[in-house]
């Protein structure tokens, strides 16, 4: 087998390099490394406990090691391998639980039972699994980068294709015939125009702090549909945007991201559980693969990819976790695909590198944060985006980052940060959670900037759509005024106009924001449902205003037999059967004509 | 050549809690150290951090009668163990888990590592077995799984240690008669906290099933700092080696908080907020995350840590990072203890994560999720009210408010309040939350479904007098 990648490990043998000098928590510092390279991966101990360099200075080497440092001492060894950190990429990694330098960690399990144990070395693919592959060139094709030489099915919804490397150009040489390859099998050979030959395996390996390689950005005119009223309707997320979910504790931060693995039309998720509880990820497993994704019709666990850096795992390789988290979803772009990558939580990843910094003895920014971090964060969320790829397709990768703010508190750096960085902001507030009205994303502090990017794609469901998104919005935000004057004087004290606009904006709350996720229904709302009570709850509206001009009352209102239908209809009327909205908004106005008869 | 064992003299400097160690060879990280007072006394230390000829050790007894001369230093070459196995039953021991309670060391052949390891997220199982506590705020309301980690916030004066105390004296399963061991750490809580506890488990007739571990309040506080995790060790051991079910206490967490700050200060680290290092999150997370459940071992381990919030300030950095990694917390309301109601649960800041796994259908009754809720919703609704009744006056409110300020004194007093022996079954909880309910017109229970009215609420609704008829059929 010839090496065919820049960053490929395999088969090397680390050669030995300096000697530990310092030990402090997950940073260590090694003497006699004046021939190893920053961001290069080093093995620490005769326990080759995994590390990479972060500061070179003459020949010491200050290295933040990815797993526990107890009992390591000054004098021991350290080896370098050459290479930087990189992901294995390949068929294999839909349905797979990694750690944050991408240990398979049902294999770990295997090996060393229930706690993860220092040293594991397990290969994040497996090697010996055979592979149906299919070639798409023939020898004497040209070959470009990031051409899609072959393919082959990963899962049953997921068809995976080949790439070749981005920094290939030539002839193709040789082709494997259709057949059963494993991962190191040489499947393809492209001579390039210096005479030099690669061979191309069915994985390669890319350095996770490189972006990969794309031709070209371009517009975003797709919403990520989520399946979530309030995102889709209010506050959308293009194919390929970014967003931020920031919210105290308990707030729902973690609910909403699950939601959006479960539901959101991408087709590949990336979940990345970066210092957040063990459990959530255990319930990720235990649930996605009984939840059918409603667009393919096959499991969700088929199409997703977990990466778990617990909060009690070490905390280095929690910093890299959300790095290997996007390198895997920007090669599923480069596939022509689109895929959402969710990392809760961001602060999380932020703090880790406030303790490293700290070791580092660096100068402090905001609240002890690095000063460099905001241009990490630039950097991370920059990945995101729609994209032409190298081999001509159409490929997104979305961001979704859960920020957990100190206190609930969104003026602190890493919300701060984040918000310069990223076009929706989904606010949870806490009187909300409390209040058990979830999902518990405010309206009047969140925003999205694809609004008007994305219109005409729902403008395609119904050219109103705009219009009616807008005048629920204009009602919930005349509530908070009416509000003010109500808690002084109680809200029976308003004009009837004013006091049906708290009715409706409390009909709007209960019957079309609040979504439960335990709901069997309304877990999940296609686009067609959101379209029609939004078209409900906006007639309701303006029914009810011509109504009291009339001279009806509010009581009036509140009595139609329709009321208790409409505040209900999110549950009771299934999700295939949205034509029941229809015959609900006849029936609305039937007994709006009824009522104003009755006042004439 | 090794150093293990081997013995120092004199030391560079002594720095609060910390001592500064040069001419050294061999030393490992985190290694615990056996130190010798001039005085010939014992204490035990730990390594900090480590460089070619210096370390830095942390000394759990304090540095107090230590001299830069006289004072002596033998590294062990370990991490700190502490002995595991079911002879801990029954036992007492010291903060750093050494016999406290004039019997023989543990004969155990096994010991482990206080610092454990991290679970494998793949290994876990997912908790969902609902614990009956008899106390209806937790049961109904915010309700408690084994295997779950869920705090309670309280406040100096209220009443953690009796809710505790009730919990452990009345937590059960519902389907199987299992009982559960507890293991109890205490950190920087006076003697009288732990009497307390003592005198309740023996009332109880459990105390052969509980083992404590003590560091209180006049005990050297970084010591605090291993209690925990030797708590934790044993409760691993007992979990996932003897099969037990655990419940864990860790009281008070604030003065763990309060020890870890002071080696951080002692440091010279840069702190984050209020003083508490930036890995407070990491280490807090180290604890609370040594719960759960594991694939293929019948035995749990439940976690109910108690915290004082300085000021009752529920965003101050030791409940707040508490709140980030636990799975919902207990909020007890100033208050409503104030008007005296036991237990002081607050209704709204109060959260169970694991509840909507472990309640409902084949597990607590059908109805228990959406009544939660729509107790929830209620409740909410009369603080609004409440807040509106303070500026408008009560005779002002509507009829409906009225309602409401009616339900929301009826839920205190009848389903939140209850006796500190009074053990509710969850189908009493599940009454008396309908009972409140009742007082609501139909037509405001939208979070309850057509059935489960039908079932619960139209039932008794003609029976009972109390409430005025909702929605006379024929209306309109
Ligand atoms: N959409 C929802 N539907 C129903 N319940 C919800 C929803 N969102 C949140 N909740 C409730 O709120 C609880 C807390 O939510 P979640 O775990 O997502 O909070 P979080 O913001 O991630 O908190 P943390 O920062 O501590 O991780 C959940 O356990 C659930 O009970
Ligand atoms: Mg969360």
């Amino acid at each position: 087998m010839v090496q065919n990648s820049p960053a490929s490990t395999a088969g090397d043998t680390p050669r030995a390099a300096g000697r530990i000098t310092r030990v402090n928590g997950p940073i260590v510092e090694a003497r006699g490394m004046a021939g190893a390279g920053m961001l290069e991966v080093v093995e620490v101990s005769e326990l080759r406990l995994i590390g990479e360099i972060i500061r070179v200075r003459d020949d010491v080497a200050t290295i933040q090691v990815y797993e526990d440092t107890s009992g390591l001492k000054p004098g021991e060894p350290v080896f370098g391998t050459g290479m930087p950190l990189s992901v294995r990429l390949g068929p294999g990694l839909l349905g797979n639980i990694y750690d944050g330098i991408q240990r398979p960690l049902a294999q770990i399990m295997r090996h060393s039972g229930h706690y993860i144990r220092r040293g594991e070395k397990v290969p994040p693919l497996d090697a010996t699994k055979q592979w149906g592959f299919e070639p798409l060139v023939k020898p004497g094709d040209a070959a470009s980068p990031g051409q899609v030489f072959g393919r082959t099915q990963e899962t049953q919804s997921v068809e995976h294709r080949l790439m070749l490397p981005p920094d290939v150009r030539g002839t193709v040489v040789e082709v494997a015939p259709a057949g059963d390859y494993n991962i190191d099998d040489v499947v393809c050979r492209v001579e390039t125009g210096h005479g030099e030959t690669i061979s191309v395996t069915m994985a390669v390996d890319w350095p996770v702090r490189r972006q990969r390689p794309s031709t070209r950005r371009i517009a975003m005119d797709t919403p990520l549909v989520t399946g979530q009223r309030v995102v889709d309707t209010f506050f959308p997320i293009a194919m390929g945007g970014t967003a931020a979910i920031p919210g105290g504790f308990g707030t729902g931060k973690t609910m909403t991201q699950h939601a959006l693995a479960k539901w959101s039309a991408a087709r590949i998720i990336v979940y990345i559980g970066c210092g957040e509880r063990g459990n959530e990820m255990t319930e990720v497993l235990r649930e996605f693969p009984e939840l059918i994704d409603p667009r393919s019709g096959r499991s969700l666990m088929e199409r997703t990819i977990l990466i778990a850096n617990t909060s009690n795992m070490p905390v280095a390789a929690r910093e890299v976790s959300i790095y290997t988290g996007i390198t895997i979803a920007e090669y599923y772009r480069d596939m022509g695909y689109d895929v959402a990558v969710m990392a809760d939580s961001t602060s999380r990843w932020a703090e880790a590198l406030r303790e490293l910094s700290g070791r580092l003895e660096e100068m402090p920014a905001d609240e002890g944060f690095p000063a460099y971090l905001p241009t990490r964060l630039a950097e991370f969320y920059e990945r995101g985006g729609k994209v032409r790829t190298l081999n001509g397709r159409e490929g997104s990768v979305s961001v979704i980052g859960a920020v957990s703010p100190p206190g609930g508190d969104f003026s602190e750096p890493v919300t701060q940060h984040t918000s310069r960085f990223i076009r929706c902001f989904w606010a949870l507030d806490r009187e909300l959670a409390n209040a058990r009205h979830y999902p518990a994303i405010s309206w009047l502090n969140s925003y999205s900037e694809y609004l008007d990017d994305i219109q005409g794609w729902w403008q395609q469901q119904d050219p109103a759509w705009r219009e009616w998104r807008d005048a629920l919005m204009e009602i919930l935000q005349d509530e908070v005024k009416l509000q003010r004057v109500a808690k002084l004087v109680g809200p029976d004290a308003l004009p009837e106009q004013q006091r049906l606009v708290l009715f409706i904006a409390e009909t709007i709350k209960n019957a079309f924001l609040q979504q439960n996720s335990f709901d069997e229904v309304d877990m999940y709302c296609p686009p067609e449902k959101q379209v029609q009570m939004l078209r409900v709850l906006t007639q309701l509206f303006r029914r009810s205003r011509d109504l009291i001009r009339r001279g009806g009352t509010l009581a009036d209102i509140r009595e139609l037999p329709c009321m208790n239908r409409i505040v209900r209809m999110k549950s009771a009327v299934p999700n295939d059967q949205v034509d029941q909205l229809r015959e609900l908004f006849e029936r609305l106005n039937r007994e709006f004509d009824e009522a104003e008869r009755r006042l004439a | 050549m090794q150093d293990v064992g081997l013995e120092y003299c004199g030391l560079r400097q002594i720095d609060g809690p910390l001592l500064f160690l040069d001419g050294l060879k061999g030393v490992s990280f985190d290694e615990v150290v056996e130190i010798t007072a001039p005085g010939g006394e014992q204490r035990l230390g730990q390594v900090l951090e480590v460089t070619e000829d210096a370390a830095v050790v942390q000394v759990f007894a304090g540095t107090t009668g230590l001299s830069n001369a006289g004072t002596r230093v033998r590294f062990t070459g370990k991490g700190l163990t502490i002995p595991v196995g079911r002879q801990t039953l029954g036992r007492v021991f010291d903060g750093l888990g050494r016999p406290k309670d004039d019997l023989p060391p543990v004969l155990s052949s096994v010991r482990l590592d206080v610092n454990g390891a991290p679970i494998n997220p793949y290994a876990r199982e997912y908790p969902r077995d609902f614990i009956q506590t008899g106390i209806t705020s937790i049961d109904l309301m915010n309700s408690l799984v084994r295997g779950q980690k869920l705090p309670i916030f309280s406040g100096n004066g209220m009443p953690h240690n009796r809710i505790a105390a009730q919990i452990t004296r009345q937590a059960r399963l519902l389907d199987r008669d299992v009982s559960f061991a507890i293991v109890f750490a205490a950190m920087g809580v006076k003697y009288d906290v732990a009497r307390f506890f003592i005198d309740s488990f023996e009332q109880s007739g459990v105390l052969g099933d509980v083992v404590m571990y003590l560091s209180l309040a006049d005990d050297p506080s970084v010591e605090r700092l291993v209690t925990p995790r030797a708590a934790l060790t044993c409760a691993e051991y007992l979990a996932f080696e003897e099969n037990m079910h655990v419940l864990v206490i860790l009281t008070d967490m604030t003065n763990y908080c309060e020890a870890l700050r002071e080696i951080a200060t002692a440091r010279n680290e840069i702190p984050s907020r209020k003083g508490y290092p930036g890995y407070l999150y990491s280490d807090l997370a180290g604890l609370y995350e040594r719960a759960g459940r594991v694939q293929g071992r019948e035995g749990s381990i439940t976690q109910v840590p108690i915290l004082t919030m300085p000021s009752d300030d529920i965003s101050h950095p030791v409940p707040d990072l508490t709140g980030y990694i636990t799975e919902g917390q207990i909020v007890l309301d100033r208050e409503l203890f104030q008007r005296g109601i036991y237990p002081p649960v607050a209704g709204l800041p109060s959260l169970s994560r694991l509840m909507k796994d472990g309640i409902g259908k084949g597990r607590t009754r059908d109805d228990h999720p959406h009544v939660a809720s729509q107790l929830f919703a209620a409740y909410s609704h009369v603080k609004d009210i409440r807040a509106l009744a303070a500026v408008i006056g009560e005779e002002e409110l509507s009829p409906l408010d009225k309602l409401y300020m009616k339900f929301g004194e009826q839920f205190e007093r009848t389903v939140i309040s209850q006796a500190e022996f009074e053990d509710r079954s969850i189908q009493q909880s599940l009454e008396l939350g309908w009972e409140a309910l009742r007082i609501l017109p139909r037509s405001e229970l939208y979070r309850v479904t057509e059935e489960e009215l039908s079932q619960f609420y139209d039932v008794k609704n003609g029976v009972a007098d109390a409430a005025p008829p909702a929605d006379p059929p024929g209306a309109g």
